[in-house]
């Protein structure tokens, strides 16, 4: 009964900004802000270079601090409580354009650090917890390697099993492919997308156009510190509203 | 153009051959001969001071690297206030000359704190905290040049900031400063040396003992000097060995 009832109301909130601003010096990196991101919702977030959207997603773990409005994740509004931003970062996993892997921890090592030293877990249920992502980021054969031995596919892919480990309640990407080769991109996105299906919550920062058409529920495009378009991504990539929307996914589809 | 350098290198061993000639006329090699009973007794006598050269650098080094690595983190606070803390112990630390810093410790602290400080524990307490202002400059840089990411990383998986210094910073930082803590070693060991004027029997106060007792300084110093750069040559490979340990698995 109780899971009807739950199926048919509206999915809770589980990220919101409200008019979040964040300066840098005197420049306006973000102009405020607002959005809403409810559980299992993907959002797809896309703007040319400077425009704002690392600052935007990097706000949502208080990686950036903002400056001024509100951000709140799960209930929580987030302040300078160091306590409550450690308990709100197991909730909130985020991938980087550049891995961040530790190089001096083999590959199991570093997906079983955060389930360790945060979660508290004892080292057997970590070591399993970790061969179970990365089982399912398909390369559980790389274990005991180091990073460095790995191609960026490969590292990518476990930074994001490392993520997972910390059974997340939403996934951040910021450009997650940007820095790796053309032919291992679509083995890092096949892993969202098998993500994404799995009902994840996701905020993602890319300009692979494709992916975004299969696995957005909202495009959100910024420029200038603003987001200037919300809509769904049939709206988005058929009729876009906005003039610089319109020339942004002429210069991206161009090529 | 050859000719002359030719000449010059001629002139060279022409005077380097002569100079040692004349040496060695005045050389009597026998205090230190290891052909002689005396000889044998001596040269014992002197390498007696090794053990305490080396119980006093180590057990120096380990403080130094570890008093170093608490005044280097608030250096790297956010807070000017901790930075501060750093900054004035540093500074005035390094100012202090470390013969002065050993004298003062030995002669000076039992006036201060009403109590005796072995000869030992005096030199240690000397060498450890002049050293450890270096160390811990050595270990801010080493902790500043960890790649921000890391630290984001370390973050978004929640980790505190021990957790994130003693297994993300630390292990990283500790790698790419082995080069010069291994220098800082060196340096110790040789600093020590600076410990025989308030009585220390290690390697130098030995060899000025015999000094007194035989009258051969150049031969007993010699030999000294040959102590210090055989010591210093196994530490040297012993940090290479490690620093090679340590890169093997990991990072490019
Ligand atoms: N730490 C920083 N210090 C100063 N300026 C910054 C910093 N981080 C970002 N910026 C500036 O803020 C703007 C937005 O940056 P960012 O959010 O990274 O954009 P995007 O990810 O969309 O390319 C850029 O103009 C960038 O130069
Ligand atoms: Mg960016």
């Amino acid at each position: 009964m109780n899971i009807v009832s739950q199926s048919s109301s509206p999915a809770p909130t589980i990220i919101e900004l409200e008019k979040v601003s964040r300066f840098f010096g005197s420049f306006q990196a973000l102009n405020e802000v607002s959005l809403r991101v409810s559980a299992g919702e993907k959002m797809v977030i896309c703007g040319p270079s400077g425009s704002g959207k690392s600052t935007l997603i990097r706000c949502v773990n208080q990686l950036e601090k903002h400056d001024a409005g509100r951000v709140t994740v799960n209930g929580v509004e987030l302040g300078r409580n160091a306590k409550q931003l450690r308990a709100i970062r197991t909730d909130v996993g985020m991938v980087f354009q550049q891995f961040n892997l530790f190089p001096h921890l083999s590959v199991l090592e570093n997906l079983m650090l955060g389930p360790m030293r945060t979660r508290k877990l004892t080292k057997p249920v970590a070591m399993e917890l970790a061969m179970r992502y990365l089982h399912r980021v398909r390369i559980p054969e790389q274990a005991d390697k180091y990073p460095s031995q790995l191609s960026g596919g490969q590292q990518q892919r476990v930074a994001i099993a490392r993520s997972l480990c910390m059974e997340p309640k939403v996934m951040l990407f910021d450009e997650p492919t940007s820095a790796l080769d053309p032919e291992m991109i679509s083995e890092v996105l096949d892993v969202m997308v098998e993500l994404a299906d799995t009902g994840m919550t996701m905020m993602v920062v890319t300009h692979e156009m494709g992916f975004a058409r299969q696995v957005a529920d909202t495009m959100v495009f910024m420029d200038g510190g603003k987001i200037v378009e919300t809509s769904s991504p049939e709206q988005f990539f058929t009729r876009p509203q906005s003039e610089r929307g319109q020339l942004f996914l002429k210069q991206i589809l161009q090529h | 153009m050859g000719h002359i350098i030719r000449r010059q290198r001629l002139w060279i061993l022409l005077a380097s051959s002569v100079l040692l000639a004349g040496c060695a006329s005045n050389l009597q090699w026998y205090v230190v001969s290891p052909a002689t009973e005396s000889g044998r007794a001596n040269l014992l006598f002197l390498a007696g001071g090794l053990k305490y050269t080396l119980l006093l650098s180590c057990t120096a080094i380990v403080i130094s690297v570890v008093v170093g690595l608490l005044v280097a983190l608030p250096g790297l606070s956010k807070n000017p206030l901790w930075r501060g803390v750093n900054r004035v112990y540093v500074e005035v630390v390094r100012a202090v000359p470390i013969l002065v810093l050993i004298l003062w410790v030995y002669y000076g602290l039992p006036i201060v704190m009403g109590l005796a400080v072995s000869v030992f524990w005096a030199g240690v307490i000397a060498l450890a905290l002049s050293d450890s202002a270096f160390e811990a400059e050595i270990f801010r840089a080493g902790i500043q040049s960890i790649d921000r990411g890391q630290l984001e990383a370390s973050d978004s998986l929640g980790l505190g900031y021990f957790d994130r210094m003693r297994y993300v910073v630390l292990p990283q930082a500790i790698r790419r400063v082995l080069p010069p803590l291994g220098n800082q070693l060196v340096y110790m060991l040789k600093m020590s040396s600076l410990v025989s004027v308030i009585g220390m029997e290690e390697l130098t106060r030995r060899a000025n003992e015999l000094v007194t007792s035989q009258y051969r300084p150049l031969e007993i110093y010699t030999v000294l000097i040959i102590e210090y750069l055989l010591l210093i040559l196994l530490v040297s490979a012993g940090v290479r060995w490690l620093e090679r340990r340590l890169a093997r698995r990991d990072e490019r």
